[in-house]
């Protein structure tokens, strides 16, 4: 039998895309559609759920199943989805203010009970939908429309976040570097429990280039490290830079400098997060920002294995709920 | 174990007793009351129950905020109510005394707890001497003074239990006296201690024997020279079994959730008084039941609203303050159409307020407190044993609606209980729901289609050719693209309110108690039926011209609801609020209700009711009031 081959096309729904020109979310929407077929997943078995804000319009670009739902609750309406329909492969879609800000709550508990869907947080550091706030990823002392002297907000870091949830998977990849951000959300598509990919996406109208050290060909390399499992932490134009662990904090070294077993080597696998943590504590200026995945644990059950489970057992248990049965359970009397 | 005794003293029958059990929250009196109520209810007796307890898990002991009451009356008659005024209260401290005496009729039966009054105990309960010397007590009641701490350490002495463990066992002491003076079997009570500390052999020992010497101290104690017999009332034919509010409506849900052949997802906050129905649901896993204790109230909402999008019957509850949390979602549920049900289980407000205590006052809440015009449909229970019917009705017409549905029960009806007949399940009516199959593929699917009652699909993620995008925009109709059209929000915010309306004609028309003309119409809506109506009853019986209309359906109204107020002088409308279906009720049909109204966190008392009645009764009588005609004419 020859099954229907799908393309990006396919998962395009006919709805006008209204994003500002220029905006980072429109990588991401074109990743989305050309990983999607890969996966093959039925378009009618995807659903995509998101919260209020620019990227939160996403769903209505995609012809699959969607919900735009209301601001920071995205996880919470993919909890009641998933838990009932295990068979459908739910993405959330949220910003930093939508994940972080009001939905902050929602976010942390999705993630420690692990439910088996993916997170995709738009990351500009700002509001764009309410055109111009600072979100709770901005940088402290950042002027906006909010803040004209500057925030006095300490930032939030959503990989931070996600690691003290005890995420199974955590992962940052950037608007601008299409192949690496086609690959993750992949890699986020295949795991098994609630996966998180942070994406530097840029906002050119309130926020412009306020990840370009990243987002930038040129300044990535010296700026970003590329994690890859089982392998050194190794970046640089020339290749020439690495991480190393000293004591209880990792540090920038020369590769010519030091001999190759002192290298971190990446290990996702690993269960105990101190070190992923580490990784997600990489800030620019004074560290390479980590890209990739920094964290896929296995064998953590999901919450919608679970209380599926739970009803199964119950049924093996007990037998098929039999209404008859419950009312004339327990006490009972006769009126002749 | 031995069957339960007999007395041989003399017996006097009576047609209905009302009780108290009053003592400190660590008494164990809402498990006394429980055991009575259904020791009656197997005795063939009709019950209602007030369970009366403090909001603190344990308040100070002693104290009068820590007092905890149980009142049940059971009757050989149908009742409605757990009774005005006690016949008997059994006080197990000088707190309990002074805060419940007020309710014992003059010549009724005040038992105490002997042992519980003393010095440190007077302290506690702030008062100055033992209440129980005040000669003016013996006067007016028949007052018996039991030392039960000592009584019941005597009786379970060759348990070998520590003294705390062993007067723990009083309430049942307290229980055994309370089954001899009315004539109740133990066997029930047996069982249960058997049921319950089966696996402690010493515990159930004691507490069988505390139970036993409460039965034998009635039976051959001077105190009582008599104890009186309560006939079974005549109920409708069938079984029966005692049911409270919160199980009716977990149960309910489960019916529904059978007769539509769906599995349930039940997303929730623990909340007074709501969380009983989350502890009902979980023993019913095996009935495809799904409980989600959510990280708060809106993540339990978006969660139902989620499992209601994947084709599932999805329901969520709370209280209040939780459905204030609840109340963006709620207009986002009805904005996207997807059927579910969402319980209010109403306690005194606003805020926190009185979170044990019953009101009726989130009905204005349940109305307009969403932004934007949001009409949803709301059903309200009038007692325990309708919470069942209630939740099927709300899921029928969920579900031919496609949209939310509101249940407004409150901790009257919730933590009450009454008899309930047991339904045949085969002959309980199905409810059919229907998910549209995948279309062909030549025409673009319409989510927002309607059908005759303005539904629209239930389309669900899975079926092929059906893709669809809900949300909160404005949808364009039949598409259901987002739309920002004005014409299209017109037409949108009118179909929605039409498709509520609608639901009039096929919910049955207004009943009435009594004639469907006359001086005065009582409306009332929730738990305070059973009040309403026996106040109704005995005026009715004392020759007076008031009929009775009890509402069920608050939005949309039954469509006769208008005409039948029109034959009446005057409509009184009792409510535990301060005139919100009064408002309604003036606003829809321009006829000038008269509210009794009520805010103390208690339920309305029968003769409050009666007084009220007579009063409008008499001013009603040869023609309209003056206000009525003030109305017509403005």
């Amino acid at each position: 039998m020859n099954l229907p081959v799908l393309k990006a096309a396919d998962f395009a729904s006919d709805q006008d895309v209204r994003w500002c020109p220029g905006c980072g979310d429109y990588s991401i929407l074109a990743q989305m559609k050309k990983v999607l077929p890969e996966l093959g997943v039925p378009r009618e078995k995807t659903v995509f759920i998101s919260g209020i804000g620019c990227s939160s319009r996403f769903p209505y670009y995609m012809n699959t199943y969607g919900m735009h739902s209301i601001h920071g609750r995205a996880p919470t309406f993919a909890t009641g989805l998933k838990s009932t329909r295990p068979d459908l492969m739910v993405w959330v879609i949220t910003g930093d203010g939508d994940a972080l800000s009001i939905g902050g709550n929602h976010f942390i508990h999705c993630l420690r009970r692990n439910l088996d869907i993916n997170i995709v947080l738009f990351n500009n550091r700002i509001y764009g939908l309410t055109k111009g706030q600072y979100s709770p990823t901005s940088t402290e002392g950042q002027v906006t429309k909010s803040t004209p002297m500057g925030s006095i907000d300490h930032p939030l870091h959503p990989l931070s976040v996600a690691l003290a949830a005890e995420a199974t998977f955590v992962a940052r990849s950037i608007d601008a570097h299409v192949k690496h951000l086609g690959e993750t959300l992949k890699r986020a598509a295949e795991h098994k429990g609630t996966s998180l990919v942070e994406v530097y996406q840029n906002c050119n109208v309130f926020n412009d280039g306020a990840m370009a050290y990243a987002q930038e060909r040129k300044q990535r390399a010296e700026n970003v490290v590329e994690l890859e499992h089982g392998k050194p932490l190794i970046f640089g134009t020339n290749n020439d830079k690495a991480v190393r662990l000293v004591g209880n904090h990792l540090e920038v070294v020369n590769v010519a400098d030091v001999p190759a077993d002192d290298l971190l080597i990446h290990d996702e696998k690993e269960m105990n997060p101190s070190i992923q943590m580490m990784l997600a504590r990489m800030r620019y200026p004074e560290m390479p920002e980590p890209i990739g995945v920094l964290r896929a644990v296995e064998g953590v059950a999901t919450y919608n294995e679970q209380i599926n489970d739970q009803v199964t057992l119950a049924k093996q248990k007990k037998g098929e709920g039999d209404l008859q049965a419950l009312f004339n359970s327990g006490d009972t009397w006769e009126v002749a | 174990m031995t069957a339960s005794p007999t007395t041989l003293k003399d017996v006097s029958t009576v047609s209905g007793i009302t009780v108290r059990l009053a003592g400190d929250s660590g008494d164990g009196m809402q498990l006394l009351g429980t055991q009575l109520t259904n020791t009656s209810a197997l005795a063939g007796n009709d019950v209602a129950t007030f369970p009366d307890f403090p909001a603190e898990i344990r308040a100070p002991r002693g104290t009068r905020a820590g007092v905890s009451g149980f009142q049940v009356r059971f009757a050989s008659e149908e009742i409605f109510t757990p009774g005005d005024h006690l016949d008997a209260l059994v006080v197990m401290n000088p707190a309990a005394m002074v805060t419940n005496l007020g309710d014992l009729r003059k010549g009724g039966i005040l038992i105490a707890n002997e042992d519980g009054f003393n010095e440190k105990e007077f302290k506690l309960a702030k008062v100055e001497s033992n209440p129980l010397d005040a000669s003016v007590i013996e006067e007016v009641y028949r007052v018996i003074k039991v030392p039960m701490t000592t009584l019941t350490r005597d009786a379970v002495a060759a348990h070998g239990l520590s003294q705390k463990i062993a007067d723990r066992c009083k309430n049942f002491f307290a229980m055994g006296l309370v089954y001899w003076l009315f004539g109740r079997s133990l066997d029930p009570t047996l069982r249960f201690i058997q049921d319950k500390f089966g696996k402690k052999p010493d515990i159930a020992a004691a507490n069988e024997a505390a139970l036993r010497a409460g039965w034998a101290y009635g039976e051959t104690t001077e105190a009582f020279g008599e104890s009186y017999q309560v006939e079974a009332a005549e109920l409708e034919k069938g079984t029966y079994r005692n049911m409270m509010g919160n199980q009716a409506l977990a149960w309910g849900l489960v019916a529904a959730s059978k007769l539509s052949s769906k599995d349930m997802f039940y997303g929730t906050y623990p909340i007074t008084p709501a969380s009983d129905i989350l502890h009902e649901l979980t023993r019913f896993k095996n009935f495809g039941v799904r409980t989600f204790q959510a990280e708060d109230e809106i993540a339990a909402v978006c969660a139902t609203i989620g499992a209601a999008f994947g084709g599932t019957m999805a329901v969520t509850a709370s209280s209040g303050p939780g459905i204030a949390l609840k109340a963006e979602a709620m207009g986002l549920g009805m904005m996207l159409e997807l059927p579910m049900i969402v319980i209010n289980v109403q306690r005194g407000g606003p805020s926190t307020g009185l979170p044990t205590k019953t009101e009726q006052s989130d009905l204005l809440q349940c109305m307009f407190g969403r932004n934007g015009e949001s009409p949803l449909p709301i059903l309200a229970p009038r007692s325990p044993g309708d919470c069942f019917d209630i939740a099927v009705e709300a899921w029928r017409i969920a579900t031919e609606c496609m949209c939310p549905v509101v249940i407004l029960s409150d901790g009257y009806i919730a933590n009450g209980s009454e008899p309930w007949k047991i339904p045949d399940v085969a002959k309980l009516p199905k409810i059919e729901v229907k998910h549209p199959e995948g279309s062909d593929p030549d025409e673009p699917f319409m989510p927002y289609a309607r059908d005759e009652n303005l539904a629209r699909p239930w389309a669900i993620p899975g079926t092929p050719g059906l893709m669809h995008r809900l949300g909160g925009l404005e949808k364009e109709d039949g598409t259901g693209n987002v739309s920002y059209d004005p014409a299209n929000h017109q037409h949108m915010t009118d179909t929605r309110a039409a498709k509520v309306n609608r639901i009039a004609e096929r919910i049955p028309d207004q009943d009435v108690y009594g004639e469907t003309s006359g001086d005065v119409l009582l409306i009332s809506w929730g738990g305070t039926y059973g009040a309403c109506h026996t106040a109704v009853r005995n005026c009715r019986k004392a020759g007076h011209s008031v009929s009775h209309a009890h509402l069920r359906y608050i939005n949309p109204m039954p469509k006769n609801l208008g005409e039948l107020m029109k034959g009446f002088n005057k409509v009184i409308v009792p409510e535990l609020n301060t005139g919100q279906l009064r408002m309604l009720l003036r606003a829809k049909y321009l006829v000038d209700c008269i509210g009794v109204n009520k805010i103390q966190g208690k339920p309305f008392a029968v003769s409050e009711l009666v007084e009220a009645i007579q009063e409008h009764v008499s001013t009603a009588k040869g023609g309209k009031s003056e206000s009525d005609v003030r109305s017509k004419a403005g």
